[in-house]
Order: C-alpha cells, then structure tokens, then sequence
C-alpha cells in the first residue's frame, strides 16, 4: 500500500494515507499519515459507527488541508471500542493465510529435521 | 499519545517490520492546488472489496496455490455502490465487518457528508479496491496499476486521494 500511495503522490496527485500502522508509513516517507489505532481491516471504525467514521475521514481531509510538507503526521486520538484480546482475534481470517501456513509448515519441516 | 502501530499485529510479525530505518531515500509531495472546499476527492482501500455479481473477485485461489503471490489487479467501486453489491476477497483479515459495513474500509459515506457540509469540494464518481498482500517489490503496482490509478484520477480531474491499507 506504500508503494501505490508512493507512486500516485509522484505522479501529481495529493495523497493522505490512513494507516493503523503509521510508524511503518513514516519508513516509506509518505505525504501525509493519519495514524488510528484500530484492528487490521477497520482503518476507518467499527461497522456502523458512522461518527467514527466521520472523525478519522476528517481528520484526513483536515491534514490534507493544513499540511505544508512531507512526512506530516496527525494520530487520531480514539480509543478502540473493544477488549484488546476479543479485537485482535476478531480482525483475524478464520484461516490462517496461505502464507502464513507455508510458513509454518517450513519451520514444521525444520523442527522436524533438527530433531532426527 | 501517538498510536500503537503495533497494537494488533501478531508478535511473531513485529520484527520484520521495526527493523531497518528508511525504505526510501527520498519523500514525495504534491501540494493539493486548490482550497480543500472546492476539491474533488477520491478514496483507494487495499480491502480486497469488489463488486459481487459483475466484478471477478480478486484471484485466492491463484495465492492458495502460490502462497508468495497476491493479486496486484484493482477493481473501480462507483460512489453510489449500495451494501448489497459488496463483495471482500482478502485471506489476510476477516472480511465480516466489511460485508456489514463497506465503510470501515472504504467510507464513501463520510465523504458524502463532508461533501454535504462543503468541508469538501465533491466526491468523486469512483473510487479503487486493491488487495493487499503482495509480492515482494510490489512490481506490477509500481510499473502498472499504481500509474494506471493515477492516470484515471487524473482524467477525471479529481484533485485528491485518500488511501487505507486493509
């Protein structure tokens, strides 16, 4: 996501980029970063909470305005509505990512080497 | 307090993204060229959203396949989507909420407002959906899609993004 923010911003569009990770946005030298701390896959709110979702959109749409130079940073001060442990289960796939279980199956494999 | 970036990645995942400084040698800018009120803005979200029915969703099962592989394709969502058209292909978060509420990642209805209370100009006609998990590089987003996204911004004289990853 870096990436696209990177080359449509070098092509002469202004971007903001809304990110639960905005420390990892500051290494890709963005624009403009609106840091939420909110679960993977809800970079705007809770479903349905339209007030939420309005607050992080504006405060987008403020930097946007106000902002005079690269790498500005706003963090949007809203505390997420849900138990940390019951968030971070709930924003995860049912299944793990193909990834991720290619992952695991290698250290399986190595475990297992290491222990003949 | 500034946020926890990494408040809900699994602890197994953090290093690889602290580590290292930079992963750019230099910023980018483009100054917005017109007051914010009278801009026309347009949103891109890395959700794996698509349109049910008449868009193909993004390729998982090419990545179940080939687990270093994500679709680098991108599907335009027109501003007026409804929720029942909503479709999320994305093997990396759990795509209820979006099915329930498109807006947590894509919040065409926020901008709506905006639009209404003229904090912006207007809202654009269609925004982008791309899905998130890439190749190492992101090489096809960098020479092809991104330069494609920008260049349909650009035609359709919409002054402003505003990107979320998923």
């Amino acid at each position: 996501m870096p990436v696209l923010a990177r080359v449509i911003e070098a092509a002469g569009i202004p971007t903001v980029t809304v990110t639960m990770m905005p420390d990892v946005a500051e290494k890709y030298r963005l624009s403009r970063i609106v840091g939420v701390e909110f679960p993977f896959g809800h970079a705007f709110g809770m479903p349905g909470d339209r007030e939420m979702q309005l607050t992080v959109v504006r405060t987008a749409v403020d930097l946007l305005a106000t902002s005079t130079k690269p790498e500005s940073r706003v963090d949007v001060e809203i505390e997420w509505p849900q138990d940390t442990k019951v968030a971070y289960r709930d924003w995860q796939p049912s299944e793990p990512s193909p990834i991720v279980a290619y992952n695991m199956a290698r250290r399986a494999a190595i475990e297992e080497k290491r222990g003949e | 307090m500034p946020v926890d970036s990494y408040k809900f990645l699994p602890r197994s995942f953090r290093a690889g993204y602290e580590q290292g400084s930079f992963l750019a040698d230099e910023p980018v800018w483009a100054p917005l060229e017109k007051p914010v009120t009278e801009a026309s803005v347009a949103l891109l979200t890395s959700a794996g959203v698509y349109l049910a029915g008449s868009q193909p969703p993004f390729d998982l099962e090419r990545e179940k396949a080939n687990p270093l592989w994500g679709d680098p394709s991108y599907r335009a969502i027109p501003r007026d989507v409804q929720q029942s058209q909503i479709g999320a292909a994305h093997l990396h978060i759990n795509t209820r909420d979006i099915l329930e509420d498109f807006n947590v990642a894509l919040p065409i209805r926020a901008l709506d407002t905006l639009a209404e209370e003229g904090a912006i100009g207007s809202v654009a006609a269609e925004h982008y959906s791309f899905m998130g998990f890439q190749e190492r590089g992101a090489k096809e987003w960098q020479e092809q899609y991104g330069p494609e996204v920008a260049a349909r911004i650009q035609a359709a004289n919409v002054d402003a993004l505003l990107l979320a990853p998923a």
